[in-house]
């Protein structure tokens, strides 16, 4: 049979025979192949780009009403807030977006460490994924000061006078980077100007290489098993399934889940009780009087926490510094021959459980005032932290492995979950009968043994796990 | 699932701005009560906007947003001359601010969300005489405050109670020491009021907010259960 070509066909072959995008796609999702088994922590890969695609458009709407001038700015965020149509809706997605971009990439990056998506041959994506995580907080630190609120200006002033506890170099750096001997509209002028054009073009660029350069690789996965070693007579992976469609249609049930807890943010608690908004922002910059209490975002404060928990300034700064140089590191400070927790000795596991409580304790404490007791918690951490990562190359060499299976393996859906979750259900409670002034009821009542059972189960359980 | 968790108990956890000493007082906030706020607005151009502007808010937005006739809220509302599309500036300008109060009284738009509503009302409610300030009051809330109380006519003068612990002398309680021209109850009423307008123009758009927010939740609660079963149909053949 011979049909004609529509024109419209005709015009997208036009462009086909002239441009890659059908190799393109098919080379990054139509037929890449990513293992089958990923779970609840592979969604903030797409998740972190998500969120990157709302910073942009919500920013791109801001700059239409946003005036970058000392003067001005905060009138002009307040005018957005009630004057512009919708104006609210767009900068608290923005200003959510932030703080979820920073709860995203935590937990993408954490992904990275509990299966060892880092390790050889993934080191060059971890790396960019590293400098993305540089350039994003440099993104989030700038746009923080664009408000000019007191928090904003303050935070700002505290962050850009570490500058100057270089030796030598340091006032002459910290007055060039401002711009003036304060915080002021040159300083507010600079960072707009990085804010909304320098640092996303740095971003897009690093997203492009760590994606370019997984998609070379090949996806990590919990089992930490190289999926290209079988394939099938085709040449494609056994373990492995097209990205397009599966992980797309998969990726899409994620974005809604994240969508809900987004929302319910924006339209139920966008200040999330003065962690998301400081009630301090509300006030604008005043050059002249000092907040009682200087804290930067929650995001920043576990590397906050070791900055002010090391007693010499130029030192914390070090420190500060070192916290996220070493997580660079991180590829070559691993000498464990497996890839994932799951088979992996108990001491890395636990050293990974004390790397996580001291992470939290560490940004919880930089949302609190200084005292004796917070500073000695704060230097204890701090000393876990970095002895996570440096005593890697000793600990690690320790470690007892599990054989690690040939193939992946799958873990159950959630649907086939809800058995399991039912008789949990019905241990920790029990059916008992009520007397009330309508006779005797039967209902659902707690049942205190039955929880007792399930928590010791649940604590033997973890006991276990981290052996 | 632990990391989640953790950070879950740390936004949770004591909110950043709890710095004053004193306990606050709770203050009964409904922005859907409009009769309350436009009560609260008559308040704030009697008793404010004499010293304090709230610049970010206009006489037309809050005609819309409480219901009122724009003829109404000139008339009765707005002091005299006052366009209805006018932000609620005061008379009082900076130079003269700075002679008489040392400092321009802060713009009130965003008092409300730097402040908190229970501050704010205790605030109101917390000033008592102190001869030795310029003003002839202090206040429990915000000690040494360069501010007069404006609402002395309605609640009376009130003075301290201290109770000395060893060497510290601190405020027990506050006592009325002469009538205002309203009881106690109305009284803090009218400062509920005030502090539930404040609590509006700090953000006009709030109720509209959380009015939309549960038709975008319902949306995605829906969207999630196609996606999910859009999921499931794709998935039938990966074993």
């Amino acid at each position: 049979m011979n049909i004609k070509p529509s024109r419209l066909r005709l015009c997208g072959n036009w462009v086909l025979e002239r441009f890659p995008l059908a190799k393109v796609w098919n080379e990054h999702m139509a037929h890449y192949y990513a293992p089958k088994n990923f779970n609840f922590w592979y969604f903030f890969g797409s998740l972190a780009l998500l969120v990157l695609v709302n910073q942009f458009v919500t920013g791109i709407l801001l700059t239409m009403n946003y005036k970058p001038d000392a003067k001005l700015a905060f009138d002009s965020v307040e005018y957005i807030m009630r004057d512009v149509n919708w104006g609210w809706l767009v900068r608290y997605m923005h200003s959510t977006g932030a703080s979820a971009f920073f709860i995203v990439i935590y937990l993408h990056m954490f992904r990275g460490l509990l299966y060892g998506s880092f390790k050889q041959p993934r080191e060059l994506i971890w790396i960019f994924g590293m400098l993305l995580f540089v350039a994003l907080m440099a993104e989030a630190f700038m746009g923080y000061l664009l408000p000019w609120g007191q928090m904003s200006y303050w935070g700002a002033q505290v962050i850009i006078s570490l500058f100057s506890a270089i030796p030598v170099i340091g006032d002459e750096l910290s007055l060039w980077v401002r711009g003036d001997y304060v915080v002021s509209d040159a300083t507010l002028n600079r960072f707009f100007a990085f804010h909304v054009i320098a640092v996303p073009l740095v971003l897009v660029l690093l997203v492009f290489m760590h994606i370019v350069a997984l998609h070379e690789v090949g996806s990590n996965n919990p089992d930490g098993v190289d999926i290209k070693k079988s394939k099938d007579p085709w040449g494609h992976p056994v373990d492995g399934i097209p990205f397009h469609p599966y992980y797309t249609v998969k990726d899409v049930v994620g974005v809604a889940v994240f969508l809900l807890f987004f929302a319910t943010v924006i339209f139920y608690m966008p200040e999330m009780g003065g962690y998301f908004l400081e009630a301090a922002n509300f006030i604008p910059a005043d050059p002249m009087k000092t907040p009682e209490h200087i804290a930067p975002v929650w995001y920043f404060t576990p590397f906050y926490s070791i900055l002010r928990a090391i007693p010499d300034k130029f030192a914390g700064v070090i420190g500060m510094g070192g916290a996220i140089v070493v997580l660079f590191l991180l590829p070559w400070l691993d000498r464990g021959k497996v890839k994932s927790i799951r088979y992996r000795g108990g001491i890395y596991k636990k050293a990974l459980l004390l790397f996580v409580i001291s992470f939290l304790a560490l940004g919880y404490l930089g949302t609190q005032p200084v005292t004796p007791l917070a500073t000695t918690m704060a230097r204890i951490f701090t000393a876990i932290y970095f002895g996570f990562f440096l005593l890697m190359p000793i600990y690690t060499r320790w470690e007892k492995f599990k054989p690690v299976p040939n193939h992946i393996t799958l873990d159950p859906t959630l649907e086939e979950r809800i058995p399991a979750l039912i008789a949990l259900w019905n241990e920790v409670t029990e059916i008992r009968s009520i007397d009330t002034d309508k006779g005797v009821v039967m209902k659902r009542r707690f049942n205190a043994t039955g929880t007792k059972h399930v928590f010791i189960r649940f604590a033997k359980y973890l006991k276990e796990s981290l052996d | 699932m632990k990391k989640i968790l953790s950070l879950c108990l740390l936004l949770l956890s004591s909110s950043i701005y709890a710095s004053s000493s004193v306990e606050l007082q709770e203050a009964d906030i409904d922005l859907s009560d409009k009769i309350s706020l436009q009560r609260g607005a008559k308040h704030f151009v009697t008793y404010c906007l004499g010293c304090h502007s709230a610049k970010h808010i206009r006489y037309l937005r809050i005609a819309v947003d409480l219901g009122l006739d724009e003829k109404h809220v000139l008339n009765d509302i707005a002091p005299e001359g006052a366009g209805i599309y006018e932000q609620l500036h005061s008379a009082m300008n900076q130079h003269d601010a700075e002679k008489w109060f040392g400092i321009q009284p802060p713009d009130l738009s965003l008092i409300a969300r730097s402040r908190g509503a229970d501050w704010l009302y205790s605030y109101l409610k917390g000033f008592y005489i102190d001869k030795n300030k310029p003003f002839g009051v202090n206040n429990v809330v915000y000690e040494d405050v360069s501010m007069p109380n404006p609402l002395w006519q309605l609640q009376g003068e009130q003075t301290p109670v201290y109770v000395t612990h060893g060497e510290q002398k601190s405020i027990e309680k506050l006592v009325s020491s002469g009538h205002g021209t309203q009881t106690p109850e109305e009284f803090d009423r009218t400062v509920n009021d005030l502090v539930n307008f404040l609590v509006y123009v700090g953000e006009p758009v709030q109720l509209e907010r959380q009015q939309l927010g549960k038709y975008v939740i319902f949306f995605l609660l829906i969207f999630l259960v196609i996606a999910y079963l859009l999921k499931k149909e794709y998935w039938k053949d990966v074993h």
